[in-house]
């Protein structure tokens, strides 16, 4: 109960000195929507070719717009030494971690919002109804867990002179089953195959999830102290 | 209150504290003076529970720092040169959040308390950035006060302060001295230091060289101790 009081006062906290600056949210979506508008120039959306890429390129969007938010998620602690005051609190470290997740979701969450639609307009692709629910799931799933393995190694790299070249650095090799299960579960599902053929990626997505979420409990306390 | 035995700390092949034992009884004014780079922020640190050390361990109210860190830091305030402080939020929603946090009672009324005590009620709605260096610092205080810490740690906390905002962190300090609560304070400051001091400690390239009670020296002895014990270690 505790745990979860403090999560709700460090991401409440988060979200109010964002929609106040607004920084971090429209830097993400500005990139977003520009990525969008790459492809469209880069592939005629009218090719049947555009339909097998589609997949990538909405997790090429999400990802890497993802990444400017995980960046700025410890760095903006240290601004007046914050995150000392963090370390301060009577909670446990593992807290501090799962608010930064938490917020990091969000953020992705309102980008995904945002460029989705944008896509299926300017790329005039249709998501058949049936699709929309496992394809919410999917995205669901992969958005948690780049959240939880970029919070902890943005917390990781932090504390380096170049953070922001570092943190995609080390993400993407960990990352790599989340992309990839990520990428072909939406293709599966946009194809229209049946549950099978995109489960085994699903109970992949989960299993991931499920580990780096635990982790960070052990582990989060000595990655601060880096 | 604190009990340290054994206290190291190295990073990678550096010393920074060397077999630090330290026993400070509660209601105890401790002021400890040292050069730049000899140890004293990184034993308040780990004092704080903000940094673990690489051998030996900290008891703090009987309670051992590895087995209950949390109940702990609800003991602890901190002031540092740093003021922890949001700068995109406003003095309320900071001490708001802190207040959260600590599980402060009736939180609305306390913030107004400390803000009052630190002379910031009517900047209650202003973002931070918005205040002068001295303000902020003034509010940091308010931070570190407001749930009422039995125990605070001051790192360095009269650095940048203008007249009024160090004649406020000495009523704050002069209250918490009538409270009875413990006080750990590092300054370069001897006017400062010495005044509300109760025992004084030098701590020089990680080790503490000297610790005495403040009624066993004037200032004046102090200084010229203190310039003794430094370059007698260089």
């Amino acid at each position: 109960m505790d745990m979860l009081k403090g999560i709700r006062a460090i991401v409440r906290k988060d979200l109010t000195a964002e929609l106040r600056t607004k920084e971090l949210l429209s830097s993400m979506a500005i990139f977003a929507v520009l990525t969008i508008i790459v492809f469209v120039f880069a592939f005629d959306p009218t090719k049947a070719i555009v339909r097998q890429v589609f997949p990538g390129m909405v997790w090429v969007c999400f990802i890497f717009a993802g990444i400017l938010g995980l960046n700025r998620s410890f760095v903006s602690e240290k601004q007046n030494d914050c995150i000392t005051g963090l370390m301060l609190c009577p909670v446990d470290r593992s807290v501090i971690y799962f608010s930064k997740m938490t917020v990091n979701l969000i953020y992705m969450g309102i980008v995904e919002i945002v460029s989705l639609p944008l896509f299926t307009v300017l790329f005039n692709y249709q998501i058949p109804v049936k699709a929309i629910s496992p394809l919410v799931l999917i995205i669901f799933l992969g958005t948690l867990g780049f959240a939880a393995v970029g919070t902890f190694l943005a917390a990781l790299s932090s504390n380096a002179r170049s953070s922001e070249i570092l943190l995609p650095v080390i993400l993407f090799p960990v990352m790599v089953p989340v992309i990839l299960g990520a990428v072909q579960a939406t293709a599966a599902i946009l194809a229209g195959s049946p549950a099978v053929e995109w489960f085994s990626w699903l109970k992949i997505l989960t299993a991931f999830d499920a580990i780096f979420l635990v982790v960070p409990l052990v582990l989060f306390e000595y990655i601060l102290e880096v | 209150m604190i009990k340290a035995t054994g206290l190291t700390k190295t990073i990678g092949h550096k010393s920074i504290l060397q077999n630090i034992d330290l026993n400070i009884p509660a209601g105890q004014f401790v002021t400890v003076f040292g050069p730049n780079g000899a140890g004293k922020s990184t034993l308040l640190k780990i004092l704080a529970l903000i940094s673990k050390p690489t051998k030996g361990q900290v008891i703090i109210d009987g309670m051992n720092s590895n087995e209950k860190p949390e109940a702990i830091r609800q003991k602890i305030g901190v002031i540092s040169h740093q003021t922890f402080l949001n700068d995109n939020l406003t003095a309320r929603e900071n001490l708001n959040f802190y207040g959260q946090m600590y599980k402060v009672p009736d939180l609305k009324n306390r913030v107004f308390d400390v803000l009052s005590e630190v002379g910031l009620e009517f900047t209650l709605n202003d973002p931070v950035r918005t205040f002068s260096r001295g303000m902020q610092q003034r509010l940091s205080i308010a931070r570190a006060i407001l749930h009422d810490p039995e125990l605070l740690f001051l790192d360095e906390p009269y650095t940048g302060l203008d007249p009024h905002a160090i004649q406020i962190l000495n009523g704050v300090l002069g209250q918490l001295n009538v409270k009875k609560r413990t006080v750990f304070l590092i300054t370069h400051n001897f006017e400062e230091g010495f005044a509300m001091s109760d025992r004084v400690l030098f701590v020089v390239r990680g080790k503490i060289v000297y610790d005495g009670k403040k009624a066993a020296v004037n200032k004046d002895e102090l200084k010229s101790l203190y310039l003794q014990k430094v370059e007698g270690a260089a």
